[in-house]
């Protein structure tokens, strides 16, 4: 069988300067936080920290990227924004980070992701999420996309979604899997 | 053309209190940073903490958000990846039950494309991550495209939400 999970992955954006410490904070956040009247200490509680120590570390995550916000991750489609398409653009290599620059800032984008080809059957290599309330909405905001960042002559290509299998937050370390 | 379809989600969307709107719209980042964070939500908002704890899960138990916490930038911590698979539509249910059952796979959709069926996967090593998409070939008889991220462009702020 054609095996297609070849390329390299992306390099570290971040330089890695995460302690042991700051992982077991991570993986014991990655579900969300406790509901509680302290969040923070009880985080602390189970992993043997402080409450001024998990806060102190949760904001040099902030400052240093890793982590990009902390507060409601809200799920588009339970709140009436039931259309989303992935929209994807095969833009010339000197350009694509000009035009993910452009794209990236509109609130209406989601993800804006530099990915790699894989020709011949995939020539696309900017990956965009967009939400709209209905279809119309989502190619609106696509063709403004476009006008805004002079994109009439790349090649495109809109993915509806059809049918959600799973969402969830994302789990790292499986061994501590909870499912939502 | 489409506007009439999504009516009833709208109107169930718009039947969100003034409370869990705000929540909803206004707290998708910069949750503060200090001992008791929902305590500082309700005095800014005019509540209770007791009030926006219990509403926060309870639009948590109603599938409004996912969680309140961090959303991370992807390949900082372990390895993460877009996948895609091109599936016979016979068969695609039941691949995608195949691809929901690794915990590795935590976003799974159809899409209207001849590559239909489009997953995140996120593991603690590349090396896992790969084994897990090798696994999917494998058991699945399809090829995986492979589509790592290279380059985040996203201002992420939340998203802006209307109320109409």
């Amino acid at each position: 069988m054609d095996m297609k999970v070849t390329g390299k992955a992306a390099s570290w954006t971040v330089p890695a300067q995460l302690d042991g410490d700051d992982e077991s904070l991570i993986t014991a956040i990655q579900t969300g936080l406790p509901l509680t009247a302290r969040p923070y200490a009880a985080i602390g509680q189970s992993l043997g920290m402080t409450e001024a120590d998990v806060i102190a570390r949760l904001q040099r995550l902030l400052e240093n990227g890793v982590i990009k916000r902390l507060g409601v991750v809200v799920r588009h489609h339970e709140l009436g924004y039931r259309a989303n398409a992935m929209t994807v653009w095969n833009i010339p290599d000197e350009q694509v980070s000009e035009v993910g620059r452009c794209i990236g800032h509109f609130e209406f984008v989601t993800l804006c992701y530099r990915r790699p080809r894989r020709l011949p059957d995939w020539p696309y290599n900017l990956f965009t999420m967009i939400h709209g309330r209905d279809r119309d909405e989502v190619l609106a905001n696509i063709d403004h996309l476009v006008h805004e960042c002079g994109l009439g002559s790349i090649e495109r290509e809109v993915l509806f979604s059809q049918r959600r299998f799973k969402q969830r937050g994302a789990i790292y370390h499986a061994a501590d899997a909870r499912q939502d | 053309m489409h506007r009439q379809r999504n009516t009833s989600t709208d109107a169930q969307a718009t039947e969100l209190g003034w409370l869990e709107q705000h929540l909803l719209n206004d707290y998708q980042h910069d949750l503060p940073l200090v001992p008791r964070p929902f305590q500082a939500l309700a005095e800014k908002l005019g509540s209770t903490e007791q009030a926006v704890i219990d509403t926060l899960a309870e639009l948590q138990r109603q599938g409004y958000i996912s969680r309140v916490g961090a959303v991370f930038r992807a390949n900082t911590i372990g390895a993460s990846t877009l996948a895609a698979m091109a599936v016979p539509a016979a068969e695609l249910e039941s691949v995608a039950q195949l691809v929901n059952s690794y915990t590795e796979v935590n976003h799974n959709y159809q899409r209207e494309h001849h590559f239909n069926l489009w997953f995140v996967a996120t593991a603690a090593t590349e090396t896992d991550l790969r084994k897990a998409l090798q696994d999917i070939e494998q058991r699945s008889g399809y090829p995986v495209l492979y589509l790592p991220m290279l380059e985040d462009y996203h201002i992420d702020l939340g998203f802006e939400l209307q109320w109409t």
